[in-house]
């Protein structure tokens, strides 16, 4: 071990730089952040945010710029040496190993219980148990990861960075996987911790930002835009330095009549993938030119409905209607040409083939059409064309329409998705977390495709944990929790508030009077 | 026959036959374990066997002759770590296809072993090998004495190794960097483990636990080398590890089930016993990949990065 060094009260990045082949990813940037002080870090995808942060702990070496803590330049050539200065990182994907315990990933860590033969797990958990009453923060060191639900895991890679000596928290967008009621309750705790600690917060939730954070940096194509106090700005405000221009998400004006019944799904029984009933008695029912958003915390049976929609998943009893035809247990083309359009949600594995062209990916339904092929032979004419007339229209950032899908940002590959799907002019539409990880510029192209769908008289399920996109461009939102609707409630009706706790699988605290709430009872222990 | 010696003679049969396919599995679970599989475990364990022949065969005139075997066992163990280091270099550090990398291993492995035979020996010779040691007392008492207790000390080193490698696992910092490196490394290297020093060090454990396997073969089970001597073992070892759900008693529940079952085959021939011997042969293996179709997968607990090169640049 070096000597004890001070603990860290200041760091300050100058003019830092970093290029990647073909890539500019950080340009002069300069920080600073304090003991006590919370700086949000703003931009979209690819703004240079988690490269910066890379470089602080020592994953990247800059091209040039000085990093310095306490006054005093550092070079940091490993997250060991970041972690011996006091500077700590917990990354948006969890860095803990699922099969094993708490203790054990604090272990990995933590040099001083490594002895020849011989591992001190009981100091591992003891120094957890330290940390987490000191900080407020429940854990159990023996608990299995794998075992811990996402909010819980947060709570683990907080505590295990303490443990380590961080005094300078990094957390990169530390927020996104969890329920509004965990994040609430995250943002409350980090204000507590803030006042004997540095925290930096990456962030591109404009809302928690102004919650929690004293001071913003907002980052444009690796640059720093803007440096400010957050009490001084508006959100709004905040949004349009990140993107470069004003920036209103679209939304749905209501308006229209309502259209005719389209979709119902009846009493739908689905297993998840380790046998459990993911999905046990799921009623609903979709009219033509309605989105109709399903809103609830990831692992309810979403993942398993969308699965059962698309037919890429038995279902055990019960029925999907389309226009009256049973499409339950058909296969997924039988249900392409019923009239089902997929926006589904791992866009990588699900939604494209990666090594494929973009001209390629988006015939993937219709290769074997009359439009694409002529005695099982190819028509590329025709396949270049529609391709062009797609990236035209769905405004797809692509070098060339030759380019491998998998090389795209995830938002021009979503719109390769949905170019694909609606150029199909689908009945019906099922959209899961489609803005998910996407920035606010593809967000309101996506946002405002699906809402000229409805207007089209298409109808669309969207799957979000996103309160804001479900009720925003929602007509009417049901609320899943384990496998059943818990509520359906008009959009104009549903407040951050109010969906929040019917995810949680409480019983709606303000039903109107008029309404009948099923099984709500049951769940509210 | 009595039925009491039937059963003797099966098990007592059956716990030599099981101590290469365990050796060799209890090191593949080192690779699997910190996510490197390793198809190459029969070829290494064909060269663990030739130098474990060759050594002795070549001292046996000399003025080492005594320390023969000795140096047999210590020169396998060798050639597998060195060819664990090979392999550690092709798939960690060129990051090149594990299971194209594991199949060249295999047959360097056996190519090799075989044609420095035919250039230094050339035809089937004998070696005095490594004699069963009778563990005093214990392998007097009826019945289990001779099941298990009068083997040769490598039979003995193989089973002890059981719940040494459960505790090397387990309850030791390496253990917990092989096990974190092979479920999910950039985890392990934010932490500061080096995932690429962690995976040549067990590929390397493991290769010389082959090596160990091979020489087990040729000094204590047919006391000669011949090319055809592992005869796919290494391949045997390999779905082991899936059998025992990487744990170390479940490969030697694994390991013992196999055995039982070659053992049983070749006492049916002994027997007499009216059945086409060809099919009795395909006993163990059938048994093998029957279990490893109806075993229960159990996700959680296995490497789930294994085969997948690490790679700290790389992105999700």
């Amino acid at each position: 071990m070096t000597a004890m060094l001070e603990p860290i009260s200041e760091l300050k990045l100058e003019g830092i730089t970093k290029r990647f082949p073909g890539v500019l990813a950080c340009d002069g940037i300069s920080l600073q952040v304090r003991q006590g002080e919370v700086l949000a870090l703003v931009g979209e995808n690819g703004a240079g945010k988690t490269t910066l942060m890379n470089i602080i702990m020592g994953l990247y070496r800059p091209d040039s710029g000085t990093i310095s803590v306490n006054g005093e330049p550092v070079h940091f050539r490993t997250p060991r040496d970041a972690y011996a200065r006091g500077i700590g990182m917990v990354h948006q994907h969890f860095m803990l190993v699922p099969n094993m315990t708490v203790a054990e990933n604090l272990a990995l860590g933590l040099k001083q219980l490594h002895h020849f033969m011989w591992l001190d797990i009981k100091g591992a958990a003891q120094k957890i148990r330290d940390v987490s009453e000191r900080y407020e923060l429940p854990v159990n060191p023996d608990a299995y990861i794998w075992q811990l639900s996402v909010g819980e895991q947060q709570r683990v890679e907080l505590v295990k960075t303490l443990c380590l000596g961080a005094r300078l928290l990094i957390l990169d967008e530390p927020t996104s996987a969890l329920t509004p009621q965990e994040t609430d309750d995250l943002i409350e705790r980090l204000q507590r911790m803030a006042s004997e600690l540095a925290i930096i917060f990456i962030s591109h939730k404009l809302n928690e930002v102004k919650a929690l954070s004293d001071r913003v940096s907002i980052l444009r194509h690796g640059a720093v835009v803007f440096h400010g106090q957050t009490a001084n700005h508006e959100p709004s405000e905040l949004a349009a330095l990140m993107t470069g221009h004003d920036v209103t998400l679209p939304r749905n004006e209501g308006g229209g009549p309502p259209g005719e019944p389209l979709l119902s799904v009846k009493n739908l029984r689905v297993r998840g993938d380790r046998g459990n009933l993911a999905l046990d008695g799921l009623d609903l029912e979709l009219r033509a030119g309605e989105i109709l958003g399903v809103a609830g915390v990831s692992g309810n049976g979403q993942r398993e409905f969308a699965d059962a929609l698309a037919g890429l998943r038995p279902v055990e009893s019960g029925e999907i209607l389309l226009e009256g035809r049973n499409l339950a247990n058909r296969s997924p083309r039988a249900i392409i040409d019923a009239g089902m359009g997929y926006v589904p949600e791992d866009r990588q594995t699900e939604g494209i083939v990666p090594s494929f062209s973009v001209k390629d990916n988006l015939i993937l339904k219709d290769f074997a059409s009359r439009q694409f092929s002529w005695l099982s032979f190819l028509r590329r004419k025709e396949i270049d064309r529609n391709a062009e007339q797609l990236k035209e229209r769905f405004d797809i950032r692509c070098p060339s329409t030759h380019t491998a899908t998998g090389a795209l940002s995830g938002g021009n590959i979503q719109k390769v998705i949905l170019a694909r799907e609606i150029a199909r002019g689908p009945k019906a539409l099922v959209a899961v977390y489609p803005t998910r990880g996407i920035d606010m510029g593809a967000q309101e192209f996506i946002h405002s495709q699906l809402l000229d769908r409805r207007r089209e008289g298409v109808g669309i399920v969207l799957i979000s944990e996103e309160l804001e996109e479900v009720m925003n461009l929602s007509d009417r939102i049901a609320v899943i929790y384990k496998g059943r609707i818990l509520k359906i409630l008009p959009a104009v009706e549903a407040t951050r508030e109010r969906l929040g706790i019917l995810m949680a699988g409480l019983a709606d605290p303000d039903p109107p009077a008029a309404s009948v709430h099923p099984s709500a009872g049951a769940a509210h222990e | 026959m009595n039925p009491e010696v039937m059963i003797y003679n099966v098990l007592s049969l059956a716990v030599p036959f099981s101590v290469a396919i365990l050796l060799a599995a209890l090191g593949e679970n080192f690779n699997q374990r910190a996510g490197v599989f390793n198809l190459g475990c029969d070829g290494i364990m064909c060269m663990g066997a030739f130098v474990g022949f060759m050594l002795p065969y070549s001292l046996k005139a000399g003025p080492l002759a005594p320390y023969g075997n000795l140096l047999g066992v210590m020169g396998a163990l060798a050639a597998g770590a060195l060819l664990g280091l090979l392999f550690a270099l092709v798939t960690v550090t060129f990051r090149a296809s594990q299971g194209i990398a594991g199949i060249g291993l295999q047959m360097l492995g056996w190519g090799l072993s075989g044609t420095l035979f035919r250039h230094f020996v050339g035809g089937v010779t004998g070696v005095e090998g490594i004699l069963a040691m009778p563990i005093p007392y214990l392998s007097r008492i009826p019945f289990l004495g001779g099941v298990l207790f009068n083997h040769t000390p490598l039979a003995y080193v193989a089973f002890l190794l059981v719940p040494a490698s459960w505790f090397l696992l387990y309850k030791t910092p390496w253990g917990l960097k092989v096990r974190a490196v092979g479920t999910h490394p950039r985890a392990a290297d934010t932490m500061g483990i080096s995932v690429d020093r962690t995976r040549y060090q067990a590929l390397m454990l493991g290769g010389a636990m082959a090596g160990l396997a091979g020489a087990y073969l040729s000094l204590c089970q047919a006391r000669m080398f011949s090319d055809d001597l592992v005869a796919g073992r290494g391949f045997i070892a390999v779905a082991l590890v899936y059998f025992g759900r990487w744990s170390p008693l479940g490969i030697l529940g694994g390991a013992l089930l196999f055995s039982i079952a070659q053992s049983f085959q070749l006492s049916m021939q002994v027997w007499g016993i009216k059945f086409p011997y060809e099919f009795a042969v395909m006993l163990p293996y059938v048994l093998v990949i029957v279990v490893l179709a109806l075993a229960r997968k159990a996700r959680q607990l296995g490497p789930t990065e294994l085969g997948k090169p690490y790679n700290r640049e790389m992105r999700f």
